[in-house]
């Protein structure tokens, strides 16, 4: 009974972390920005769609990582310049490139809506790890999946110390403020839009070297869930004030796949999991009070 | 020198309700003069005040600060000269962020924004001996969120931010009218504190009379989108209120008020 309970938790666990990344980056748009950014439903199973091919033509999983990154970014990019350039509302300019990304993540993977990449060599299953003793090699998994969270969650907490991040952080505060600053205002949400693309395309490329393959149905509800984290984790853990959000924000996402887990072990099916997702949502975002959107401009 | 030609601006142009705000007008300001606006709602003030800082397009006109023409400079690139104060104390700062941080944002404007330290340490002195010339306290609460402070706390930060870097102009949008009479008071002092010190220029729409004729060294009244009274130095230093007072009654008849 232990045993299954354990072998429950690391499962959870793992996959909290999995998604932590993404979370990280729904943070940003949804708390920093108050953006509502559906476009990640696109750039996390575009990150999962270029590590699959790259790894199967060869190419290495950590540069994978970076090249996934850098897609993100882009894709995250085009995001803002639709919302801010061409004035369209942020929830539709996120549905435009999440739509369009479907598209583009088939024609990376040459049509294939599932690529598997099971047999080769990934930052979870490669020749070093292979020399390793026995008895750790269960746990390697997860030690890789501790150092690029909390690589991800120091980088981000280091950007938002900068001067750069302190208008990322006034632009979703107080655009006014921005303007005032004498700098534009659209410039910054692009570049905030750009970078949490880049950490949910990130966590889409670690999800495919994880799970072994990619699934052109991966992304959806990517959003709903880095949303769920963000609040479950903001709301639980503001109460500890030494705590950073961007901490709670990454236990929220484990959290979150515990409560799924604890679902589906209750005798729910795994094809119910959008369900269970959408119904913990809604949970969440009654009990938090958070499901009506923050007055823009003041306080 | 701040001029405004032959501005003009209609709303709704081209439909049954076209409404015509300013036909021709003009205005010129000159250096470290500190100008009063004052007149009723819909005279065209704030609207004047947008147009200057770029917040709303004209549709005819020019406009010129120190020889340089701004009429079609974005609104955020105006903001490298010029400093706005508004009504609403929330606008000025970001509530989510600590004093600290807000100042060390404003003392960042005119520079770039890059990958630097947000806060620069060896600027937190100084941070502090520009807030306890606001006599509120405010030096020691560097790490309060500025959302928790008052809305004369926050104004009073508001001010201080707009004019911490060097600017030419400084535009108050009736900048006390949201604030408690003592506050006010508190705010317009030290506004006149602030401008005769950096020696700006000064825009100050306002609903005081008080403060129209108090402080600053012209005076101006607008009326449908002209400037239907203008005292400069001279004249302004032996206007009294009830001088202003009975201009606007003269308008206020007109208008069938």
């Amino acid at each position: 009974m232990l045993e299954t309970v354990l072998t429950i938790l690391k499962g959870a666990l793992e996959e909290g972390l999995v998604y932590a990344t993404m979370a990280l980056g729904v943070y940003i748009t949804y708390k920093i920005l108050d953006f509502p950014d559906l476009s990640v439903d696109g750039t996390f199973p575009l990150g999962a769609a270029i590590t699959a091919m790259l790894i199967t033509k060869g190419v290495s999983p950590i540069l994978s990582l970076l090249i996934s990154f850098a897609a993100g970014a882009l894709a995250g990019m085009l995001t803002g310049i639709i919302h801010v350039k061409f004035k369209v509302r942020d929830l539709l300019a996120g549905i435009i490139v999440m739509t369009a990304l479907y598209s583009i993540n088939l024609r990376i993977t040459g049509g294939k809506a599932n690529v598997p990449i099971f047999t080769k060599e990934t930052i979870f299953n490669n020749a070093f790890f292979g020399k390793m003793p026995k008895a750790v090699q269960p746990y390697l998994g997860l030690a890789v999946l501790f150092f690029i969270v909390l690589l991800m969650k120091f980088l981000l907490d280091r950007y938002l110390k900068t001067k750069s991040g302190y208008l990322l952080r006034a632009v979703g505060d107080n655009e006014t403020v921005v303007t005032s600053l004498a700098k534009d205002k659209g410039t910054i949400k692009i570049i905030g839009l750009a970078i949490a693309n880049a950490f949910v395309a990130l966590s889409g490329s670690v999800y495919a070297q994880k799970s072994g393959f990619f699934d052109i149905y991966s992304g959806t509800g990517t959003m709903v869930m880095g949303l769920a984290s963000v609040i479950i984790g903001i709301n639980l853990f503001k109460k500890v004030s030494f705590m950073k959000a961007t901490s709670a924000v990454v236990l929220g996402s484990i959290v979150y796949k515990i409560c799924v887990a604890i679902a589906i072990s209750l005798g729910l099916e795994t094809s119910d999991l959008k369900l269970i997702t959408a119904v913990l949502f809604f949970i969440i975002l009654v009990v938090s009070n958070d499901r009506k959107r923050r007055a823009k401009g003041n306080a | 020198m701040l001029e405004l030609m032959e501005i003009s601006k209609y709303y709704n142009p081209g439909t049954v309700n076209e409404m015509c705000l300013f036909h021709n007008f003009n205005l010129s300001i000159r250096e470290e003069d500190f100008v009063s606006v004052v007149g009723s709602n819909g005279s065209g003030k704030t609207s004047m005040l947008n147009i200057i800082c770029g917040s709303i397009p004209i549709d005819r006109g020019r406009i010129v600060i120190n020889d340089t023409e701004i009429t079609n400079m974005p609104e955020f690139r105006r903001q490298r000269r010029i400093g706005r104060v508004y009504q609403n104390p929330a606008m000025g700062t970001c509530p989510n962020m600590t004093i600290l941080e807000n100042m060390s944002l404003a003392d960042n404007k005119g520079k770039a924004f890059n990958l630097g330290k947000g806060t620069n340490r060896k600027r937190i002195e100084y941070y502090q001996e520009s807030l306890r010339t606001l006599g509120l306290g405010l030096e020691d609460k560097l790490e309060v969120p500025v959302g928790s402070l008052s809305g004369g706390q926050r104004q009073a930060m508001a001010l201080l931010m707009v004019t911490m870097t060097p600017i030419e102009f400084l535009i108050l949008d009736e900048h006390t009218a949201a604030l408690d009479p003592k506050t006010a008071e508190l705010i317009m002092e030290l506004t006149d504190k602030i401008v005769k010190e950096k020696h700006l220029t000064t825009i100050m729409v306002t609903h005081n009379l008080r403060y129209a004729v108090a402080y600053g060294n012209r005076l101006i009244m607008m009326h449908q989108g002209e400037v239907i009274f203008d005292a400069s130095e001279e004249t302004k230093k032996n206007l009294a209120i009830d001088d202003v007072l009975n201009k606007f009654n003269e308008i206020s008849v007109e208008c069938g008020n």
